[in-house]
């Protein structure tokens, strides 16, 4: 046995306020017992409900590293199930998304399921009369995740048949999800084809953490946002002359340290949080003429106007997603490996809102998070020299201490300068809580 | 003017030719201003726009994407990658030569290495050309990748 199984002070020890052990990045043990905790106690992204619109419409995904059917079944509800035959393990669809009709049929020995999970028909069923097979778990079907919550179109599963209530994990944070669907003015958003996916050969938690870091784009990305800005002056437009829209998206990453400080960073419970609290990369987008009048009719003028006023950069909803909600996207972080992680980036159009808005996401999504991208090149190579980097054993820690306060408290909600690393120490307080939550304090005890 | 079979086959030779020589100046002055360079994300699809591509760049991204590439801090490319294309003799799809405009498809395997990873992309890469002032110009440029919903790592040159 490892050094962390059923050691939750052996987890605890991993992070202390400023600083964390590399072996949260590196090391498998670690990634197993985050598969086999964390990601069954938190709350996880599956997907969003217009990827599954019909009746038996499916679309399989994984969570942490579970792999999962996300299914619409007869009545309407969208179900989360193990993607695994109760008989010998198969798993049931192996296709990205599909539909299965009024049921799943296994393709090694035809049992087949209704799409809520539950057991319809094996074929010869002569043969498990008298042998006790109804008792059995194979008896009970394909089995469904702990819990499975709808908000708003999103699907969140928790993995474990008891724990935290979707309400008490999320809490206020839900305010970023609610802002990125009432810029609907139906209030509803819908995936737009499918999503870029992209291979990191790094710990998933660097791309989380990347998502609040903003000490990074202005050195990082001289290379692509920087050259932009260059090249565009160098065409010497008359002054005045509006910004193309590859412009505008790609030209604020090079805004200076001062904006990126004065736009803030709020953290809630359970490790989430967002920068641009009071402005962001994303505020200055032209407006899309006739837009405001849609959501003025929908909403009313004062609070169509709240909703566009907000301009949330990155949200973090802990473990492994990241939302951007004055664009509608949504990246996933999956785990493979303690060195592997696919990324899913997702973009969706607004219900009843203009064209224009969805071809601005697509923009952005191709330049800057393809694998294409050459904003994607600047992240990965450093992720990945990161990676390769805590291999060295001159120092075991990793530093986190930007605008550290001793004795920070996160279950409350916090809005502070835009550059603190408060959201990754935020992030690794819940780490810690959702890892040890239901390891057993035996060694503890006897330590 | 018109515009031989051989000439448009070797315009398409000459450019990947150029890319796998790094002649990217070159390279850029082959295309006409309003030209589009796209790679899309899915197989069958039609629409540039609405939906995510793995590409779709006008001249000014593509000359954005060449002048990083030369970047003193590119840091994804120090050390700089290489590529390599190996084609298969283009097909003529269309000839109009009133328009003086032209459609090829071409086949061909893309490799691109950098440090001790080398990966292998099957391509087709469907030119649009066009005759101005007498010489043969990209007007647009589509490049599928034969598993392009597959998730790969960074692909930094030009396929």
């Amino acid at each position: 046995m490892g050094r962390y199984a059923d050691n939750p002070a052996a987890i605890r020890a991993l992070f202390r306020g400023n600083e964390v052990h590399r072996d949260v990045y590196v090391d498998q043990e670690i990634y197993r017992l985050e598969m086999r905790h964390l990601f069954a106690n938190a709350w996880v992204f599956v997907g969003h409900e217009s990827q599954t619109p019909n009746k038996g419409d499916y679309f399989s995904t994984q969570v942490g590293d579970q792999p999962v059917i996300q299914v619409r079944h007869s009545d309407g509800e969208v179900h989360v199930l193990h993607n695994r035959c109760p008989h010998k393990g198969t798993k049931i669809v192996i296709d990205r998304a599909g539909n299965t009709g009024k049921f799943f049929r296994c393709p090694y020995h035809a049992w087949s399921f209704k799409t809520d999970g539950c057991l319809l028909a094996i074929p010869l069923k002569k043969g498990y009369e008298n042998t006790g097979f109804e008792n059995s778990d194979s008896k009970k079907g394909m089995r469904a995740v702990g819990e499975v919550r709808n908000y708003r179109g999103f699907i969140f599963c928790r993995l474990a048949e008891i724990g935290i209530s979707f309400e008490d994990f999320f809490g206020e944070s839900l305010s970023s999800i609610d802002n990125m669907v009432d810029r609907s003015p139906a209030g509803r958003l819908e995936v737009a084809g499918p999503p870029l996916r992209y291979m990191h050969h790094c710990n998933w938690k660097m791309l989380v953490e990347n998502q609040t870091d903003t000490c990074h784009p202005m050195v990082a990305h001289e290379s692509s946002a920087g050259t932009a800005v260059k090249l565009w002056e160098e065409l010497d437009m008359p002054e005045g002359t509006p910004l193309p829209p590859a412009m505008e998206i790609i030209a604020p990453f090079m805004s200076p340290y001062e904006f990126f400080e004065n736009m803030g960073i709020r953290t809630w419970p359970n490790g989430h949080g967002h920068t641009g609290v009071h402005h962001s990369i994303h505020s200055n987008y032209s407006t899309i003429p006739g837009y405001m009048d849609k959501m003025v009719g929908a909403y009313g003028e004062e609070k169509a106007k709240a909703i566009l006023d907000e301009n949330r950069h990155n949200t973090v909803y802990f473990p492994n997603i990241m939302i951007k909600g004055p664009i509608q996207q949504l990246r996933v972080f999956i785990p493979l490996a303690a060195d592997k992680t696919l990324v899913e980036s997702y973009i969706y159009r607004l219900v009843d809102g203009p064209e224009q808005l969805t071809a601005r996401t697509a923009m952005y999504n191709r330049m800057i998070n393809a694998p294409t991208s050459i904003v994607g090149h600047d992240d990965l190579e450093m992720y990945e020299r990161a990676q390769e980097g805590l291999q060295s054993d001159g120092m075991e820690w990793v530093n986190i201490q930007r605008l550290y306060e001793e004795d920070e408290d996160f279950s409350e909600e916090k809005v502070e300068n835009g550059t603190t690393e408060r959201q990754m120490r935020n992030q690794f307080d819940a780490w810690v809580k959702f890892m040890t939550c239901d390891m057993d304090d035996v060694r503890e005890a006897a330590e | 003017m018109s515009v031989s079979r051989d000439q448009l086959i070797d315009f398409i030779y000459d450019e990947v030719r150029m890319l796998d020589e790094g002649r990217y100046d070159e390279w850029l002055a082959l295309w006409l201003k309003d030209g589009h360079y796209w790679m899309p994300l899915d197989y069958n699809q039609t629409d540039p726009v609405n939906v995510t591509s793995l590409m779709y760049e006008d001249l000014f991204m593509l000359k954005l994407r060449v002048e990083r590439l030369n970047g003193a801090r590119t840091f994804s490319q120090k050390p700089k990658s290489r590529c390599h294309h190996v084609i298969q003799r283009p097909f003529v799809d269309e000839i109009d030569v009133a328009g003086g405009t032209y459609v090829t498809t071409t086949f061909m395997h893309y490799v691109e290495t950098r440090l001790d990873e080398q990966f292998l992309l099957a391509l087709t890469a469907r030119h649009e050309l066009a005759l101005v002032d007498g010489k043969l110009r990209i007007a647009n440029k589509r490049v599928d990748i034969l598993n392009c919903d597959a998730a790969f790592r960074n692909i930094q040159l030009l396929p």
